[in-house]
């Protein structure tokens, strides 16, 4: 019973990818499935943000940074890898995935380890200081990304290389192209709905709840015997951990080209907005809001130089109309279910503690 | 407040589901414009580029090129008796949105051939889709080498950075009869580097000695200790293949060192910034670039006009090569015997001495334009056209 409790979220994973893949994307042109990609890819990102924006109450304004350095780490796997293996970077289906997958989990642990990296000193920082930390990473990373080497593409070059000029082979401030489309819908999809179901059953596990108590109230949890960074550097480490995944999506979606500017703080913030309008604390609304503010944009494009204006005049207004985003901090399916007498109310996540 | 949330959620899935319904039947949001014209009569032609964003300015003027030659080839009857309808996306210079606008005009709007874009970083997203699809692509002016060698559907109109160091090297050489030439150059920045090897190779071939070759990384701010070692050699003239800022800062402190030697650059120096950097100790410098307004060619001369009557400026160089690029595909599409991805690109690959306004171009094995460039020299504070280099044969 319990090894088919931890097994059946990956089954279900993988069954619902497939369903996406075969049963919905067909109904859709090649431009509506990469918009679904970018949606699954989206969703990866609000949703483990909120782990740490949401459970657990800190404010990182640096998750794009996280998504960089597992999107280069499988990148480099992937590409270089592939002139190994195959002589070229292009697609090879059946061992390529296998090698994609690895790359994919390699930089989901590599940004793991940043995450540690970066989380164990400065979480005892609280608040706005946080934030700043998180930012500040965020622009070192983009740094030392755009002080790498331009991309080898030569064959006889790469072999000749050592490891470690290619791990600094990575295209510099052009942006490291060249990758293999290997992310599909199946890819994409089975990674979101394997974060969601750990995220569904982190929030109503002890542990999950030991991070909602963190937020709610740092001193009263570690009066109630909680370790409160311990929590804090959990949540960063799981969140990093799939900022990397979602990293390496991107990395190998066909037309995206990784390029440190763009994974810059203006993308954490893009992820930050996805969460807040969401609720923070609630993974529905993430995946929600994940979902609106990909398909925004794009429906807003026959607008043409005045569709950010729009954009950001319908996000000032959602925050104006429902400021503690369109669940907050409950799911879709609690929504119509009227709060229990004994519960306490909790405070909108919408004001900073 | 109650009855808000359901509201909302239900106007947002409304959203979603009513756009994504249309869309297999190629109805979506972005191709109303082709319901409206009938598919016969008309080519579609797509472009993107950075409307907004950091280098807005890039896209705008790349794109008034294309809508000048655009208008002047519709006047005149279209392509083959078709009209020519452009569909232009922002790409808000973001290397995502470039691959999601050209997924969107190739396989929603099903447009023949893009334009785009200006900087190298984001032809090189586009590119990789439009490579995918089999549809060609002509980048008005992404200099990086990287960009065609995407594979046989990406094309360009201006030349690649290390051609530059031949142009430089060849007018040094030949106009200005130096024989000694001393290099410093950016070791961080493929583009110094590669104008710099192309440079020295093509110096050395043309029977010149490059006396010394030093080095900087983008950012610094002091060379004295570059320029004394390069002061030690006595050359006659001194390649700086970087930057604008770093160009200015180094004409400043070879001055004040009693440096006396004449300035040669690329078009990283192509700015405004340099004279108000280095004030007039960059006077008589030249560089090479694309295109100068002064050019007396009449294809020049009629471009200027041209677009002064429609947007009441000079044209810049973005310009010239967006309006180039445009021109190029419309006469490749009168060649071509199908309008179909590899015709079209075969009808592209095979232009020979077409007469543009940044110069006559014929399009290479690599996909590359063969073209002369221009030197600007340095006068006043503005730079003045000096001559024009063909390229090597």
């Amino acid at each position: 019973m319990g090894y088919l409790r931890a097994v059946s979220p990956f089954l279900g994973a993988i069954v619902l990818a497939f369903v996406m893949q075969f049963g919905v994307a067909p109904m859709f042109g090649a431009y509506y499935q990469k918009l679904l990609i970018d949606i699954g890819i989206n969703i990866v990102l609000a949703v483990s943000l909120n782990l740490v924006n949401g459970f657990a109450g800190q404010f990182s304004i640096g998750h794009a940074a996280f998504m960089a350095v597992g999107g280069y780490a499988a990148g480099a796997i992937t590409y270089y890898g592939s002139f190994h293996v195959f002589g070229d970077a292009l697609v090879h289906h059946g061992q390529g995935d296998v090698l994609f997958l690895a790359a994919t989990l390699v930089g989901g642990c590599v940004a793991a380890v940043a995450g540690w990296v970066v989380g164990l000193p400065s979480l005892r920082l609280k608040g706005d200081y946080l934030a700043i930390v998180t930012l500040g990473f965020g622009e070192i990373v983009r740094v030392l990304l755009q002080l790498t080497d331009d991309v080898m593409f030569k064959r006889a070059d790469i072999e000749a290389a050592s490891v470690g000029t290619l791990a600094l082979a990575l295209g510099g401030a052009l942006g490291f192209g060249g990758l293999p489309f290997y992310t599909s819908i199946v890819w994409t999809y089975f990674f979101a709905f394997t974060l969601l179901v750990i995220a569904v059953r982190l929030k109503t596990s002890g542990e999950g709840r030991a991070f909602l108590s963190v937020r709610e109230n740092e001193i009263a949890a570690s009066a109630m015997g909680i370790d409160t960074t311990r929590y804090k550097v959990r949540a960063f480490v799981l969140a990093a951990f799939f900022a990397g995944i979602a990293g390496s999506l991107f990395a190998h979606e066909i037309g995206t080209t990784l390029n440190p500017r763009e994974l810059g703080f203006q993308k954490s913030f893009d992820i930050v907005i996805m969460v807040v309008l969401g609720g923070m604390g609630s993974i529905s609304g993430a995946v929600l809001a994940a979902i609106v503010l990909t398909l925004l944009p794009e429906f807003l494009r026959e607008a043409a130089s005045y569709r950010m204006i729009i954009y950001a005049l319908l996000l000032i207004s959602m925050m104006i109309l429902r400021p503690q985003g369109l669940f907050g901090v409950r799911e879709v399916w609690e929504l119509y279910r009227r709060p229990k007498v004994s519960r306490p109310q909790v405070r909108p996540p919408g004001s900073l503690p | 407040m109650k009855l808000l949330l359901p509201v909302i959620t239900l106007g947002l899935l409304a959203l979603t589901g009513c756009s994504d319904k249309g869309s297999p039947a190629g109805a979506g949001p972005g191709s109303q414009a082709a319901s409206k014209a009938p598919e016969a009569t008309t080519i579609k032609i797509g472009e993107f580029g950075s409307m907004t964003g950091s280098e807005a300015t890039f896209g705008q003027s790349t794109h008034n090129g294309i809508l000048l030659a655009l208008e002047e080839v519709n006047a005149a009857g279209g392509v083959n008796g078709k009209k020519v309808e452009l569909k232009s996306y922002d790409d808000q210079g973001k290397s995502q949105e470039a691959g999601t606008v050209v997924t969107r005009l190739i396989t929603e709007d099903k447009v023949v051939a893009i334009l785009g874009e200006v900087a190298s970083s984001l032809s090189l997203a586009g590119g990789r889709v439009a490579q995918q699809y089999g549809i060609p692509m002509i980048s008005p002016s992404s200099t990086n080498p990287q960009v065609t060698a995407i594979g046989d559907m990406i094309f360009r109109v201006c030349f690649i950075d290390p051609y530059q160091g031949y142009v430089v090297a060849k007018f040094a050489r030949e106009n200005l009869k130096f024989s000694k030439v001393a290099v410093l150059y950016d070791q961080g920045q493929a583009y110094s580097k590669g104008l710099k090897d192309d440079f020295i190779k093509a110096f050395t071939e043309m029977g010149g000695t490059v006396t010394v070759e030093q080095s900087y990384t983008g950012g610094d701010q002091d060379f004295s200790a570059q320029l004394t070692t390069i002061k030690g050699t006595s050359p006659e003239a001194v390649f700086l293949p970087g930057y604008y800022t770093e160009a200015g800062n180094i004409s400043l402190q070879a001055k004040k060192l009693g440096l006396i030697a004449t300035m040669l650059g690329g078009d990283g120096w192509d700015s405004s910034k340099l004279a108000e950097i280095a004030g007039d100790a960059i006077e008589g410098a030249y560089y090479s670039n694309h295109y100068a307004a002064e050019d007396t060619r009449p294809e020049v001369q009629e471009f200027v006009k041209k677009y002064q009557a429609k947007y009441g400026s000079v044209p810049d160089g973005l310009a010239a090569l967006g309006y180039d690029a445009a021109r190029l595909l419309f006469d490749a599409m009168r060649r071509a015997p199908s309008l179909a991805g590899k015709d079209l690109a075969a009808a592209i690959a095979s232009t020979k001495d077409f007469p543009a306004v940044t110069g006559v171009i014929s399009i290479d094995a690599e996909r590359n334009a063969t073209k002369p460039a221009v030197v600007l020299q340095m006068k006043g504070g503005k730079p003045v056209y000096a001559a024009t280099v063909e390229p090597r044969k």
